[in-house]
């Protein structure tokens, strides 16, 4: 089982979501998130005064999948979230241990 | 068998309002008929009633707009104020911040109510009244000529309340997100006897030494407050400032507003309350409310733009808490002014303001480095200084005959009028207000620091004034 982390633009959500439903990808979290890698911030000016805002508000996608069908999602959410321009985001990969079904306790790939 | 019930009881009250109206009509008729019959009374009774009539309908109308004026600037504090400066601080110190505004209208009413209005409006000396009006009595529906002739006493000393009640909420913005709750009513307890009353005395009240109106030995023209609100809370802002020293991190650490959504919503309530402010200055509801009220709105938008355009070339962008920064700015200023200038003037004494309280803010503040969390002093202190000496500029006899010679003749007024005078009798007003501000404020501020203490301990800052004040939290919306 593999966790897919994808930290993406929030203007993608929805392009992503649902390309993600159309290969069958029907479970994630979303979270909203504030951070940046190499985008710049920008600066805001109150009263005077400048502040230098540069943690961004991004939204990152989270979904734990069989690895069978983890390169398909990969590519589906790169094709639907990719503008080509910096601030993009990224896309981790980690090994999930294991996988609980809380309603009935199933476990492993049944539970994802 | 209900909508028989239902016809019927629609019937009934049908004709009971048929009837009612043909009686009324019935007996109108009866009377006029009747009239006609008796002798009508003498003329000069007639005449005399007429007068009686007339004098009652003035002063229903004065009356009418003097209690809305009141209501206006009492919302100019509650919500207005609050929600300005609400907004402008941390989201871990809105509810203290409202609740200082807020503890104004309860507090400095009852203080007003024992002794304040007293001091401040009483017959005494030159530079405070006396005790005739404690505890309001004296106070009743009759009016004291001296001040409002067509007005109840008790309706103008409602109405100066409101002024006593924000003006010390206007202070609260120097020490914002570190002043002691405590500490701060009774500063505000001790600054509204030993500072606003003498003040509003020397301005307005009876004998006072500044008192325009009434033959003060040092006229200064001020209408509605430019110097006994704006100044005095402006100076006494800067000094607290000052003496309470930088919040903690500033300026270092970025502090910008939490919400300038809430700051615009209480800017327009103080634009729009400062027309109680200004024109019910007025004291009447005639022409020369009409004249303040047009002056007041005309310094507050000509500001705005001002202050707009000068940050807009100054940064490449017009943000919008500079653009209600400005407008505040600019209805500070044409405080002093609003029932001395006519229309034009008033754009100019704006624009000057909106300019000058800019930069005060964008870079003198920053020179001198004090914290003076929400620029009561850039706006207040500064527009209020402003308007009172462009007063003295632009006032004009056309407008409001305040000076007369023994004959009942209007003087010049202002310094474009041909009265140069006149300036340096602002000053001299000016600087009153300033010395009065600062002795008054640091006297005030080591006694409760001595007893109370100021400040809150570096943890209750960085926990928030919400919480470590007044235990609660502003916004709970996971809740």
């Amino acid at each position: 089982m593999t966790k897919i982390e994808a930290v993406i633009q929030p203007s993608k959500l929805d392009t992503v979501k649902e390309a993600l439903r159309e290969v069958g990808v029907d479970g994630m979290t979303v979270i909203e998130v504030r951070g940046h890698g190499r985008q710049k911030g920008h600066t805001e000016v109150y009263r005077g005064a400048e502040y230098t805002v540069d943690l961004l508000p991004k939204v990152k996608v989270e979904m734990v999948l069989p690895d069978s069908r983890v390169d398909a999602a990969v590519q589906t959410i790169l094709k639907a979230a990719k503008t080509g321009k910096i601030g993009d985001g990224k896309i981790f990969l980690s090994r999930i241990d294991e996988a609980i079904r809380i309603r009935n306790e199933e476990r492993g790939d049944a539970a994802l | 068998m209900r909508t028989v019930l239902a016809l019927a009881l629609l019937v009934f009250v049908l004709m009971m309002g048929v009837g009612a109206a043909y009686g009324h009509a019935q007996t109108a008729d009866a009377t006029a008929a009747g009239g006609a019959v008796t002798a009508s009374p003498p003329v000069q009774d007639q005449v005399a009633q007429l007068q009686q009539q007339v004098s009652d309908a003035k002063s229903a109308g004065d009356n009418a707009w003097m209690l809305v004026s009141a209501a206006l600037v009492l919302m100019m504090t509650g919500p207005g104020l609050a929600l300005f400066y609400g907004g402008l601080v941390r989201k871990k110190n809105v509810l203290a911040t409202m609740m200082q505004s807020f503890t104004m209208m309860a507090l400095i009413t009852v203080l007003w109510a024992l002794v304040g209005y007293s001091l401040a409006f009483g017959p005494g000396t030159s530079f405070i009244g006396g005790f005739r009006f404690l505890g309001l009595q004296g106070v009743g529906a009759a009016p004291d000529p001296d001040y409002a002739a067509t007005i109840p006493a008790q309706t103008f000393m409602v109405f100066q309340l409101m002024f006593a009640i924000i003006t010390p909420g206007l202070i609260t913005g120097a020490f914002a997100e570190r002043m002691k709750f405590s500490a701060m009513v009774a500063f505000m307890v001790l600054w509204s006897i030993l500072v606003y009353s003498p003040m509003a005395h020397m301005v307005w009240g009876k004998g006072g030494l500044l008192n325009a109106a009434l033959g003060g030995a040092l006229p200064t023209l001020d209408f509605a407050g430019g110097t006994v609100v704006h100044i005095t809370s402006g100076v006494s802002a800067l000094v607290c400032a000052l003496y309470m020293g930088r919040r903690l991190g500033y300026p270092k650490e970025p502090m910008p507003p939490h919400s300038v959504v809430l700051s615009v919503i209480g800017a327009c309530l103080l634009w729009v309350g400062w027309f109680g402010f200004n024109a019910g200055s007025a004291l009447a509801a005639g022409s020369l409310a009409t004249s303040a009220f047009v002056a007041t709105h005309f310094g507050a938008a000509a500001a705005a733009l001002g202050w707009a355009g000068a940050e807009w070339l100054r940064t490449g962008k017009p943000s919008v808490l500079g653009a209600i920064s400005g407008a505040v700015a600019g209805l500070v200023a044409i405080t002093p002014a609003s029932g001395f200038v006519s229309p034009m003037p008033a754009l100019a004494i704006g624009l000057v303001a909106g300019i000058v309280c800019y930069l005060m803010v964008a870079k003198i503040k920053g020179m001198f480095g004090y914290d003076d969390s929400l620029d009561a002093f850039g706006v207040h202190g500064a527009g209020g200084t402003i308007g009172a000496l462009l007063t003295g500029v632009f006032a004009s006899s056309a407008i409001n005959p305040i000076f007369k010679d023994p004959q009942g003749h209007a003087l010049a007024s202002g310094l474009l009028e041909g009265n140069a005078r006149q300036v340096l009798n602002q000053l001299a007003g000016v600087a009153i207000a300033w010395v009065l501000a600062i002795v008054g404020t640091l006297v005030i501020l080591k006694v409760v620091d001595a007893f109370i203490g100021l400040r809150v301990p570096d943890e209750h800052e960085v926990q928030g004034l919400d919480l470590s004040q007044h235990g609660e939290e502003g916004y709970n919306l996971e809740a």
